[in-house]
């Protein structure tokens, strides 16, 4: 029984992706490329050797934590496409407390900024859940808002209140010094966001998969009224969900910090929260998956150099293959139950 | 409208769905003007047969002969081409749409360019000649439920379809509004002007209208004949087989008059934001039955909600165990309150979750069946899940199974396990036996009376009349979102109770 649900997900999911190709491999042909050609230097780039799967890995590590942003909501049922105003505001917010942290010992300071960017981004994506529970705002158009509210706020801060006139390339906060930096993970290139997002995606998938909470969430998602005549906390779970979701885009943020920049500055806003939107749901909001599906889709960007190198292709070729996955995600969805050889024998 | 319905042969109709043989040679001969009940149980095969006819299915084998030729039905559009109209169970009718626009809009050759003059003058001619008829100026959001099946009925014939498939018609309408459709039905037949299949599981209907009957069992045709010629107990033997139904569970005196559920002046909005329930107040004692009757649509739904915290209440208190019920997990818990609806996919279910779980919604987070409170024993779950299939018989390929690969009767047991299998002071039930077969309604009501046999205070939201005279202690009518009769099981009366739906005392 699960082994066929198991088996209709794996075939239908690798028809997404197939059929996503063909249609990347026409796009690419038109342009009188071959196709096999391009997948070849695609997975070059990508995978092929230690310094792409660093790139990949690097790529990966905030797509995990802004796929969690939607992915958890999405099991309570709610579309939170909030993961890039999330990410601002914890990177934000991870910038005004690290700079004050100045003299204190590296691994309280950035304990603290981490806490800061997570509750900071889990206030955000919270709020948006409040306002859904309590006053039934649309929660995708709501967060949808956000990003762009979290955008100029941070624009506004970084020219202004807590710009840094060192910084002379762009607009761009105070630092909050090299001291306060985490490095990369051992013998790698690889910065400890990777650890962060692979930590709080299986964190979140034992949340979901073996706690009452998670049941009780899967349930909410699932059918509300029956959430509702089981009596079940449903404010406390939608908020709770997006808070936690909003949570891991803000950590996203505080990564972005502490491992890449040092400081806020439009460098953040460079759509790590959209497409954690793609890694949720080409992970059918499963938090383990995400890790897989975040670093299949780091791996496409990691490459997007390569390609516009050896190709010529536009920089946005990898959006235009991320953009055909989606439509190929969304459109699988609609196959579930459809095939006869997946459905259980009659009872 | 003048022309005589072709005389239709079905031959030999055979349908399977994967393993299962849904319609097993069945054949049905129609003569111009005969009125036919095809009489079964849920399950039975009567859908699947009908549908095979107006080319929703295309039948594994058998013919259809309509004036003496065999035509091949490929869609329900040749099926309507060659004056095939079917009703359903369920309105088809747009809702903001008046009379006349729902009258003309489902003709296939609607023209581009409407005029509406004609069509009104058409309409006009159309209605003299029929036995009821409806203010074609009217929306049909005003229209009442039997105002509506009527309009159904006008509509096919509107469109020039003679030979009418009624599919269970009369599921929501009050006893007065079915017979008067059915009456009318019968006498366009005896006219010749008309051929109708009337679809249905009530016996009353079938040896009521028809002239002459099929009963259908598991997909095959086990009877039938000229209506005149049979008995009830004929029809019940044919339909039910050698299947047992479980005698009705005895009434025993209950001493409490303990207070289990009490309503207060309560008003509810429905989604529109009008008032569905109006100041309504009830008790319902430990130990007694108190069914509430309506016609649907009358604000029951909007009662069950509330109750069922599905809905938050515009004012009024609701009280259990004489004290303030705030719907919290806990309080139903500690009260052991529960519910029952219909439609339980869309009330008490998740579909895409497994037997288990959906057996487990109740009591997931009790100590037993969690790991140090917080846990989900997924074992625990499968163990109790094992537990429940068997004692309530639910047909299951397993515990891990999806809700949604279960038959519908089989959700509602599922749902009945995990409602009924604790003890239960307080229940809440709504419509619980609608469309399951004879065994499974009589074991339902049985079970109902058995909560209420050990002290349950049990609150029953029916559509059936029937079901409320058979279980209730007391009735009462609940008519545009007021309660407006009460009676006790000794005097209630069928005909009364009746009168006050239609809000005709």
């Amino acid at each position: 029984m699960l082994a066929r649900s198991g088996a209709e997900t794996a075939a239908i999911s690798a028809a997404a992706l197939l059929g996503a190709l063909v249609l990347f491999g026409a796009f690419v042909a038109l342009r009188g490329l071959s196709p096999l050609e391009v997948y070849a230097a695609l997975f070059l780039g990508a995978f092929g050797t230690w310094f792409s799967i660093e790139q990949t890995l690097t790529q990966a590590a905030p797509l995990m934590l802004t796929g969690l942003c939607t992915a958890l909501p999405a099991r309570a049922g709610l579309l939170v496409i909030g993961g890039e105003g999330a990410l601002v505001v914890g990177g934000v917010a991870t910038v005004l407390v690290g700079a004050t942290l100045a003299g204190w010992p590296p691994p309280l300071a950035v304990a603290l900024m981490c806490m800061t960017g997570a509750l900071a981004g889990g206030l955000w994506i919270g709020a948006a859940g409040a306002l859904r529970h309590w006053r039934g705002v649309n929660e995708t158009i709501c967060t949808l808002l956000l990003n762009y509210i979290a955008i100029a706020v941070m624009n506004h801060l970084v020219t202004g209140p807590i710009r840094d006139f060192a910084q002379v390339l762009k607009p761009a906060s105070w630092s909050i010094g090299e001291r306060l930096m985490i490095g990369e993970l051992p013998g790698t290139s690889v910065h400890w966001g990777l650890a962060f997002g692979v930590v709080a995606c299986l964190l979140t998938w034992g949340l979901m998969r073996h706690t009452t909470f998670g049941f009780a969430v899967d349930i909410l998602g699932g059918n509300v009224r029956a959430a509702q005549m089981a009596g079940l906390p449903i404010g406390a779970m939608v908020l709770a969900t997006c808070f936690v979701g909003g949570a891991a885009a803000g950590l996203a943020g505080t990564i972005e910090i502490v491992a890449v920049h040092g400081f806020a500055s439009s460098s953040l806003v460079v759509g790590y929260g959209y497409a954690g939107i793609l890694v949720a749901f080409l992970a059918r909001q499963n938090p383990l998956a995400v890790v897989f599906v975040a670093i299949l889709l780091g791996g496409i960007s990691a490459s997007g150099g390569l390609l516009q190198r050896r190709f010529g292709l536009p920089d946005a070729a990898t959006l235009v293959l991320r953009g055909l996955l989606f439509v190929a995600v969304l459109a699988g969805n609609t196959l579930y139950g459809r095939f006869k050889i997946f459905r259980p024998p009659a009872a | 409208m003048t022309e005589a319905p072709p005389a239709v042969e079905v031959l030999g109709m055979t349908k399977r769905f994967g393993d299962l043989l849904a319609l097993d040679g069945v054949s049905l001969a129609l003569a111009p003007g005969s009125f036919h009940a095809v009489l079964g149980e849920n399950g039975a095969g009567k859908s699947t047969l009908v549908k095979c006819i107006m080319g929703y299915h295309r039948p594994d084998a058998g013919r259809v002969l309509v004036g003496g030729r065999e035509w091949a039905i490929g869609n329900p559009r040749q099926a309507h081409r060659l004056g095939f109209g079917m009703v359903y169970q369920h309105f088809t009718l747009v809702p903001s749409m008046t009379v006349a626009e729902n009258l003309v809009l489902g003709a296939e050759d609607l023209p581009a360019v409407i005029r509406w003059d004609e069509e009104r003058a058409k309409i006009d001619a159309f209605q003299r000649r029929m036995p009821f008829a409806i203010d074609p100026a009217r929306p049909v959001a005003t229209l009442a439920a039997g105002e509506k099946q009527k309009l159904e009925i006008l509509k096919q014939l509107f469109l020039g379809r003679r030979i009418l498939i009624l599919d269970e018609p009369t599921s929501v309408l009050t006893p007065d509004e079915a017979d008067q459709i059915l009456k009318a039905m019968r006498e366009l037949t005896e006219e010749h002007r008309l051929t109708v299949v009337l679809i249905t599981h009530k016996f009353r209907e079938a040896l009521g209208f028809a002239r002459e009957v099929t009963v259908l069992r598991a997909g095959r045709r086990v009877g039938g004949g000229l209506v005149k010629d049979l008995t009830r107990d004929d029809l019940a033997r044919m339909m039910i087989g050698s299947a047992s139904i479980p005698d009705p569970a005895a009434r025993q005196a209950t001493a409490s008059r303990a207070i289990g559920l009490e309503v207060e002046s309560l008003n509810v909005l429905n989604d529109k934001g009008t008032v569905a329930v109006r100041d309504a107040s009830l008790r319902v004692h430990a130990g007694e039955i108190v069914g509430v009757a309506g016609v649907s649509g009358n604000g029951q739904r909007e009662l069950v909600e509330v109750l069922a915290r599905q809905r938050e209440p515009a004012s009024g208190a609701i009280r259990v165990g004489g004290a303030v019920y705030a719907r919290t997990r806990a309080e139903m818990r500690r009260h052991r309150v529960f519910v029952l609806t219909d439609e339980p996919l869309r009330n008490a279910c998740v579909r895409t979750m497994s037997v288990a779980e959906n057996l487990a919604f109740r009591n997931f987070d009790d100590r037993r069946n969690t790991i140090g409170g917080w846990l989900v024993s997924r074992r625990a779950l499968r163990a109790q899940a094992r537990a429940l299939i068997e004692r309530y018989r639910i047909r299951t390929p397993g515990p891990q199974a999806r809700l949604e690969t279960l038959s519908g009767g089989n959700v509602q047991r599922t749902v009945l396990a995990r409602e009924l299998s604790e003890d239960v002071a307080v229940l809440i039930a709504q419509n619980p036996c609608a469309g399951l077969d004879f065994a499974a309604t009589a074991e339902i009501r049985a079970r109902i009376m058995g909560a209420r046999n050990a002290g349950a205070a049990v609150l029953l939201i029916s559509e059936d009349l029937d079901e409320l005279l058979e279980l209730a202690d007391r009735i009462v009518v609940m008519f545009e979102g007021r309660l407006v009769h009460e009676t006790s099981r000794e005097t209630a009366d069928a005909h009364t109770i009746g009168h006050y739906m239609a809000s005709q005392p």
